[in-house]
């Protein structure tokens, strides 16, 4: 029963990645683009975790935290760039 | 051209920062039975610096943080070889390793290995590496 639920999780969480492909390959603007890089991210994570609930193990914690945190700061670098052209300043304007 | 205004990305990039070294960390010290290691340690460590770099500039980091990272990656590497020739002194073959039990007085019995000192040379290259890496191609002169 669990195992049929998180299978079934697991199907439709691909099935969220491909339509975000789509959005990531088709996306209009560069806004699009980096948002469904954030999305993508987000669904690896719980691709990652309901996995590990499956396989009843705990060794994908560390794997979940990596991609969090590259998730994060890739967003951020992003999210910069579009804003201010410039990934990292030189000198901060005061 | 208004002033920018990133006061969120500073007050969240001074906690996760803590967090991310502590994670690091403790990625490097899992190494040698759990998944983890020198490599994917010193990444991380890294990571953590590109976030100083991306929430402040880099002069201000530069200004805190005065190592050369060309110079963290030789010395990484230096210490890596020199692990490696040391087992020769007791004329074993190259990169041999040992490990004993100590006890220590607050972690009690512990497993002491000197694989320990090669991968603390790994995260060093790789730390000096990726940040040299980043500062040369993100600089917007």
């Amino acid at each position: 029963m669990i195992k049929g639920m998180l299978i079934g999780s697991l199907i439709f969480l691909t099935l969220s990645i491909l339509a975000i492909m789509y959005r990531l390959v088709k996306g209009p603007t560069a806004s699009d683009r980096v948002q469904a890089l954030d999305a993508l991210g987000i669904n690896i994570i719980s691709g990652v975790a309901i996995f590990s609930v499956l396989i009843r193990s705990t060794g994908f914690f560390e794997v979940i935290l990596l991609i969090g945190i590259l998730s994060f700061i890739g967003t951020i670098a992003f999210a910069r760039y579009l804003e201010r052209g410039v990934v990292i300043e030189r000198k901060h304007p005061k | 051209m208004k002033e920018p205004n990133d006061i969120i990305i500073r007050s969240v990039a001074k906690v996760a920062v803590v967090i991310i070294f502590t994670f690091a960390i403790n990625l490097f010290i899992s190494g040698h039975h759990y998944p983890g290691g020198g490599f994917i340690g010193g990444l991380a460590f890294a990571s953590a610096v590109i976030l100083l770099f991306l929430t402040f500039d880099i002069e201000t980091v530069r200004k805190n943080i005065p190592l050369d990272f060309k110079m963290v990656a030789a010395i990484g590497v230096l210490i890596a070889v020199l692990t490696g020739l040391g087992s020769l002194l007791f004329d074993v073959p190259f990169l041999s390793q040992a490990f004993g039990y100590f006890y220590l007085p607050i972690f009690g019995k512990t497993e002491l290995a000197t694989a320990v000192l090669f991968d603390i040379g790994v995260a060093l290259a790789v730390i000096g590496t990726a940040l040299t890496i980043i500062m040369s191609i993100g600089d917007d002169r």
